[in-house]
C-alpha cells in the first residue's frame, strides 16, 4: 500500500513538473525514479521512454505505466498513470473554469486572438521536427504527403489513415526487402 | 449519455494517437466536427493553455476538452466528471497496451514488425498533424474580418515575428513556448486581435 502511494505521489510530481511532456519530461524522470527512488537504472528508463514512443497513446502515460507495472504490478502501472494525470485534472479544471467565466471580455477575446497565431507557429515548429525523424526516404515523403492531403481534404477519420500507414509500413518493409 | 460517448471519443484517441501531445491535435479536430462539442476556435485556445500549464500537453487537452463538454450539461460539477471522464478514456488504452507488452515482449521495441509498423506510422502522424496545422493557420490567420483586405495582415505579421524568433533568433529560439505565448497574448491585447 506504501509503495503505491509513493508512485502516485511521484508520478504525480514528475507530472506537475512537466511543461508540455514528451522528452522535456526525461530529465525529471531521471532525478525522480532513476537517482530518488531507484525504481529504475538509467538503461531501463531509456527503454521504457523509447517503448513509449512506439505504443499508441501518451508519451509520458506510457513511460509511468510501464514503470508502475514493473515496480508494482498491475494495481502499480494504473496507480502510476493516476498519479501522472493527476495535476493535469486539478489544474486544467481550475484553469478552464476561470478562463469560461471571463471568455466574454475584450481582452481576453483580444488575448486568445494573439495566442491562436502563436498556436500556428508552435504546431509548423513540431510539425518541421517531426518530419526530420519521420520522412527518411521517398516512400516515407509519400505517405508524408498523401496523408497530409487526404486528411485535410477528405472527411476521413484519423483512425483510418493511422491503421493504412501500419500496414504500408508493413508491406514497404517487409515485402520491399529493404532492410536496413 | 454523453459521458459515454466523451470515453469512447478519447478512448480512440488514446489508442490512434502515436507519438506523443501533438498528435492528439488530429483526433481533437474530429472529434469536433463530428460531436460539436466544441469549435475549432475553442480547440486552437485549448491547444495554447495546455502548452502553458503542467502536465503533458497531450492529457491537458483532454481534460480541458472533458471540462467544456461535461460544463455543458450542469456547470463545474458535471465539467469536473468530464474531464475525468475524457482524461480516464485517454490512458485506458495505453494501460491496457503498455501491461500487455510489459507482460509477453521483452524485447518490443526490437522488434522487426514493430519497427516496420512504425517505418509508415512516423510520417502518417507528422502528416496528420501538418493537415490539423492547416485548418489552424487557415481559421486563424488567414481569413479577416476587415473589409478590403484578403488576410488577417496583423495576423500574419505576428506569425512571422514569432517564427523567426522561435527558430532563427540564436537568443530566443530556446525559449520556452510558453514566453512566445504569453508575448503573443500581450500582443493580441495590444492590437486587438480578438
Amino acid at each position: 500500500m506504501r509503495k503505491l502511494w509513493e508512485l502516485f505521489i511521484s508520478f504525480a510530481k514528475v507530472g506537475v513538473m512537466t511543461f508540455g511532456g514528451g522528452y522535456a519530461m526525461l530529465p525529471i524522470l531521471q532525478r525522480e525514479i532513476v537517482d530518488n527512488k531507484g525504481w529504475a537504472t538509467e538503461e531501463e528508463l531509456m527503454d521504457y521512454f523509447a517503448i513509449g514512443q512506439c505504443t499508441p497513446g501518451i508519451i509520458a502515460v506510457n513511460t509511468a505505466t510501464f514503470i508502475g507495472k514493473k515496480t508494482k504490478g498491475i494495481l502499480g502501472g494504473i496507480v502510476a498513470t493516476l498519479g501522472i494525470v493527476f495535476p493535469s485534472l486539478v489544474i486544467i479544471s481550475l484553469l478552464a473554469g476561470v478562463i469560461e467565466a471571463f471568455s466574454h471580455l475584450e481582452v481576453v477575446q483580444n488575448a486568445f486572438g494573439g495566442i491562436r497565431v502563436c498556436v500556428c507557429v508552435l504546431i509548423v515548429n513540431g510539425v518541421v521536427k517531426l518530419y526530420k525523424k519521420a520522412v527518411v526516404d521517398k516512400w516515407t515523403l509519400a505517405i508524408f504527403i498523401l496523408v497530409t492531403l487526404g486528411s485535410y481534404f477528405l472527411p476521413i477519420s484519423p483512425v483510418i489513415f493511422v491503421l493504412a500507414a501500419a500496414i504500408i509500413g508493413l508491406l514497404i518493409k517487409e515485402l520491399g526487402g529493404k532492410r536496413k | 449519455m454523453i459521458f459515454l460517448r466523451l470515453f469512447w471519443e478519447f478512448f480512440k484517441t488514446g489508442l490512434f494517437a502515436i507519438g506523443g501531445g501533438m498528435a492528439t491535435i488530429p483526433f481533437l479536430y474530429d472529434i469536433s466536427d463530428a460531436t460539436g462539442w466544441f469549435t475549432h476556435h475553442d480547440l486552437a485556445n485549448m491547444i495554447a493553455v495546455s502548452e502553458s500549464t503542467p502536465g503533458p500537453i497531450g492529457v491537458n487537452m483532454a481534460t480541458y476538452v472533458g471540462y467544456i463538454t461535461g460544463m455543458e450539461v450542469a456547470g463545474i460539477p458535471t465539467g469536473i466528471l468530464g474531464a475525468v471522464t475524457a482524461t480516464l478514456g485517454l490512458v485506458t488504452p495505453s494501460v491496457i497496451v503498455i501491461l500487455i507488452i510489459a507482460a509477453i515482449l521483452t524485447n518490443f521495441k526490437n522488434n522487426k514488425y514493430v519497427g516496420s509498423a512504425f517505418y509508415g506510422l512516423r510520417p502518417a502522424s507528422t502528416g496528420l498533424i501538418a493537415a490539423a496545422g492547416i485548418s489552424v493557420i487557415m481559421a486563424n490567420i488567414l481569413p479577416t474580418t476587415d473589409a478590403g483586405m484578403i488576410f488577417n495582415w496583423k495576423g500574419l505579421i505576428l506569425a512571422v515575428l514569432v517564427w523567426v524568433f522561435s527558430n532563427l533568433v540564436k537568443k530566443t529560439k530556446k525559449w520556452h513556448p510558453i514566453v512566445f505565448i504569453l508575448i503573443s497574448a500581450v500582443a493580441g491585447i495590444v492590437f486587438s486581435m480578438g
